[in-house]
């Protein structure tokens, strides 16, 4: 076996193909006689439909067909799309369906597809698609639907409320009462988008002879495309098969199942043609999911030596117009705000609010970045009210490494006591602020102001639940071609995902990373999948992974053993062979395969299972946390507002590293969008919910002259929970991010009085609060 | 896919696209992009916005870097075109600006890759010893929402010193 092929920073086995414009996404596959759609999207945030009529654009040359919900409802079994998470059931409602009836509840909402030649004449028709709407009242801001009398978000509902849960442990009275010091503190964060730079995508090709359909899409969960496909147009499993191409990032945004992709699967085998349907980013600010807007309201009791007693209060969720993955983004969101701290009672009663904007589900983080912003929001309001330093009253309250494994006393998603396996929070805490030399920062901060330049540091810690099960499969085959494959339910959409795969494929196997080929995301080669999500699948599928290659290695030896006439233990694999250590006597794996596979005249052991492979479906026994600390640098300018982040230092805990380079890459990446939840990324609505940024131009994605270098510190503590030792990073970076930088910058601005309350912040906005600082 | 829709306003244009030629017809309200891409079948270039700033649609038209998707494939009639495709050499070798892309992991999805290396190499060209603030400001106009840029940054400071020293 060859050593060490874990924790390599090897290069990427996906690049050369990225780098030569090779790549195959989702609008590169040219299949001929493709047709391909445009969709009819709502005007309105909130409007009845009257009538649509699509005659004149049916008699458009170069249009095949235009379908709205009456064209399509004889072909689904619903019109709903279904959920997902049946532990958390919400009304029938708050689900969209595939295509509005008589209701449009936000602007983007498809309500008819047009199937032409191409986009372009496709685009041409849709403007001869008669839809009669007629408006009516809307709700955009989450705040505004709970008061009486409030517009509804859904004609017919009793009222905007979604839901309410509570998340709560401990005592909060008790805490609360005769408490040293009590504070009150109100948040509020707005949402964003994802804004992969490649947006969703589909294309659908029946096969009439074998009545198949084929799907290939732009998303994280192709098992998931396919169930609801073989759910929606009552097709069996065996006839519809979902390929992921490559995907030009996620992040959240395709994690569910769209409309979209239903309409366009249908349209295809209405049509009998293949079609293709390319998201813009028109669409993408429009239709794809959105995440972040929440109000937070909270009390806070603490001694004064800065230890929390308890922390209770109020969330108001923005669901936007759907409910798309069940209750995950606010129920993270309140579970997510402990953290890495000591918090003897807790209290958040949440509140999930139906507006008129776009549905919510996890960008990038899930709930994570709002429960970390708030906590952190307190931990500073303490320092500053107590007079403490901010990196001390953290100190003071985060978990010690000797309470490891914590129980944290709250019910998680599925009903398990929250377990902290493993971590060492004062350390990164204390390494972080080393790199960041912390302690030198009075110093520098007041050179700057003595030269009128505003100076300031923050840091946040956070704690991140990955890896969540219940399994991933990987299974590792080697055929007579003695070349191995694996297959796997994980979804690659940016992250390396294949090479840090074949990483551990080839290390138990004694190969070569580019020897092993990794194959993810069709449907047809993997039973199971669950996808890619939640910051999962190398906890999942990387385990599953090892103990895959593990058995398949076992089969080799034990036919090496038969064949070369050796002890087991005598011998090694390498180079795609059982070897004799210390011999020129060797079995290639082709030969093991052909043995395995069941060739006439082969030796092979009786207690052998058939094949050269084998299927690995770890179920890790828990959830396993990873943990970061943020510290950041910035100077604001005080005449315009603007914010530049001068030093970026992460010390983050993702348990063991496959591949550190990939692993550092995942948390930049996060970090910077960390960066636009703090600074730039602002989704804006009128108050009717109609969309006000809805391009590059008026909505900001960070930039590179604006992204700092940043500099990342490893502390590791493998996760008990699985046999890797690995926690989740695709995450990582973006929670603790926009905490640190509102930390900074209300540091810098501390002279003028300034505390800030909310992400993102503009230059504008920062102007506006200096000035009623000094008034 | 892009054959000029009957009766639509169609042009005969010529393209050299990485040196080789290319006589077709389209209509003159296709993107060169499209054209590119659905025409001629060069994936490679990227859509990520189609209204200017993303960047990923970057190509090199007549060695100037421009974004496919706010020109028109008439437009760039008689013109030497490079796309991502041209980059590396006749015998695969990688450009020294792709194998350090590759080294320093300065791509993740891809997607913005294409863009991002025809814009560099205009770049490169104009400034051989850039330093990363200018790197940075260079691809200023090009996002990447997988890697915070810093892979590309440091990949374009190592591919300058590889072109300085194998010139
Ligand atoms: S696609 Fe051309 S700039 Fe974005
Ligand atoms: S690598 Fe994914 S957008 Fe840049």
């Amino acid at each position: 076996m060859s050593e060490g092929l874990i924790g390599r920073r090897l290069p990427r086995l996906e690049d050369p193909a990225l780098l030569t414009g090779r790549g195959r996404f989702v609008d590169d596959i040219h299949i001929p006689g493709t047709l391909e759609a445009a969709f009819v999207r709502s005007p309105h945030p909130h409007a009845r439909i009257t009538r649509v009529d699509a005659t004149a654009a049916r008699r458009h040359p170069g249009v095949h067909a235009v379908y709205a919900y009456a064209d399509l409802a004889p072909h689904l079994t619903a019109n709903l799309i279904p959920a997902d998470n049946r532990h958390l059931a919400f009304e029938a409602n708050s689900r969209p369906p595939v295509l509005p009836v008589d209701e449009v509840c936000f602007v983007g909402e498809a309500v008819a597809i047009v199937v032409a030649d191409s986009r372009y004449v496709a685009e041409d028709a849709l403007a001869l698609v008669e839809v009669d709407y007629d408006p009516v009242p809307g709700v955009s801001d989450c705040r505004a639907a709970l008061a009486p009398g409030a517009p509804l978000a859904h004609l017919g509902a009793a009222d905007n409320v979604v839901k309410t849960f509570q998340t709560a442990f401990g005592d909060c009275d008790a805490a609360f009462a005769g408490a040293p010091h009590v504070a009150t503190i109100s948040l509020k964060q707005h949402r964003g988008s994802a804004h992969s730079i490649e947006g969703r995508g589909v294309l659908a090709r029946p096969d009439p002879v074998e009545d198949r359909l084929t799907v290939w899409s732009s998303t994280q969960g192709s098992h998931r495309v396919r169930n609801t496909l073989v759910e929606l147009l009552r097709l069996d499993e065996d006839r519809v098969r979902v390929i992921v191409p490559d995907v030009g990032g996620a992040f959240g945004a395709k994690h569910i199942v769209y409309p979209e992709e239903v309409i366009v699967a249908l349209a295809a085998r209405l049509l009998g043609r293949p079609v293709k349907w390319i998201e813009d980013r028109r669409e993408h600010f429009l239709a794809a999911v959105q995440e972040r807007d929440q109000y937070w309201e909270l009390e806070v009791a603490a001694d004064r030596d800065g230890r929390l007693r308890g922390i209770r209060g109020r969330m108001i969720h923005d669901q936007g117009a759907y409910t798309l993955l069940g209750m995950n983004v606010p129920l993270n969101a309140s579970l997510a705000m402990p953290g890495p701290y000591l918090l003897p009672a807790y209290q958040l009663d949440v509140t999930v609010v139906a507006t008129n904007r776009v549905g919510v589900i996890p960008v990038r983080g899930a709930g994570y970045p709002e429960g970390v912003f708030a906590m952190e929001r307190v931990m500073d309001s303490l320092a500053r009210d107590l007079g403490l330093d901010r990196a001390e009253v953290r100190r003071r309250n985060l978990i010690p490494p000797e309470r490891i494994p914590f129980d944290l006393p709250l019910k998680s998603r599925d009903g398990t006591v929250t377990r902290y396996d493993s971590g060492d929070f004062p350390l990164c805490q204390a390494k972080a602020l080393a790199a960041a030399d912390y302690a030198g920062f009075p110093a520098r901060q007041e050179t700057a102001r003595a030269e009128g330049r505003y100076r300031g540091i923050g840091l946040a810690n956070a704690v991140k639940i990955t890896g969540r099960g219940p399994f991933e499969t990987a299974i590792v085959r080697i055929g007579p071609s003695g070349k191995v494959t694996v297959h796997t339910g994980a979804m690659p959409m940016g992250q390396g995902t294949v090479t840090s795969f074949a990483q551990i494929c080839a290390d138990v196997l004694g190969l070569a990373p580019e020897d092993v080929t990794v194959v993810a995301g069709d449907t047809a080669t993997v039973s199971l999948g669950i996808g890619g999500f939640g910051s999962r699948q190398t906890v999942n599928a990387g385990s599953s992974l090892l103990l895959a290659a593990r058995e398949v290695r076992a089969k080799a030896l034990a036919v090496g053993a038969l064949v070369l006439e050796a002890a087991a233990e005598d011998l090694e694999l390498r180079g795609g062979a059982v070897w004799i250590k210390g011999t020129d006597r060797q079995l290639p794996f082709a030969e093991i395969a052909r043995a395995l596979g069941g060739g006439v005249g082969y030796a092979r052991p009786k207690d052998v299972s058939p094949g050269l492979e084998a299927t690995g479906n770890f179920m890790p026994p828990d959830v396993t946390y990873g943990n970061a600390c943020h510290v950041v640098e910035v100077e604001v300018d005080v005449g315009t507002g603007a914010v530049q982040i001068l030093r970026y230092v992460v010390v983050n805990d993702s348990g063991k590293l496959i591949n550190p380079m990939i692993v550092e890459g995942q948390i930049i990446g996060g970090v910077a969008h960390g960066i636009g939840n703090a600074l730039f990324e602002w989704m804006g609505y009128d108050e009717g919910g109609q969309p006000l940024t809805t391009n590059f131009g008026e909505y900001l994605l960070p930039t590179a002259p604006v992204v700092p270098e940043i500099e990342i510190h490893h502390v590791v503590t493998p996760s008990t929970v699985n046999p890797l030792g690995v926690k989740g990073v695709g995450e990582a970076g973006v929670i603790p991010a926009a905490a640190a930088i509102i930390a900074a910058v209300e540091n810098a601005l501390e002279p003028f009085g300034v505390t800030l309350a909310e992400a993102p912040i503009s230059p504008g906005r920062l102007v506006e609060l200096m000035a009623a600082g000094r008034s | 896919m892009t054959a000029p829709a009957p009766g639509a306003d169609a042009r005969r244009i010529t393209l050299t696209v990485n040196g080789r030629r290319h006589d077709v017809e389209v209509e003159t309200r296709l993107t060169l992009a499209d054209c590119l891409r659905h025409g001629l079948g060069l994936t490679g270039t990227h859509l990520g916005c189609e209204h200017g700033v993303c960047g990923a649609c970057t190509v090199l038209v007549d060695g100037r870097s421009a974004r496919s998707c706010l020109m028109l494939a008439v437009q760039a009639n008689g013109a030497a075109i490079t796309t991502v495709e041209g980059l590396a050499a006749s015998d695969g070798t990688l450009h020294p600006l792709q194998q350090a892309f590759q080294a320093h992991h300065g791509l993740q999805c891809g997607f913005c890759t294409p863009g991002m290396l025809i814009t560099l190499i205009e770049f490169l060209g104009d400034h051989p010893d850039p330093d990363a603030a200018a790197v940075r400001e260079a691809i200023g106009g090009n996002l990447c929402r997988c890697t915070g840029y810093q892979g590309i940054v440091a990949a374009t400071l190592d591919a300058a010193r590889r072109m300085r020293a194998a010139p």
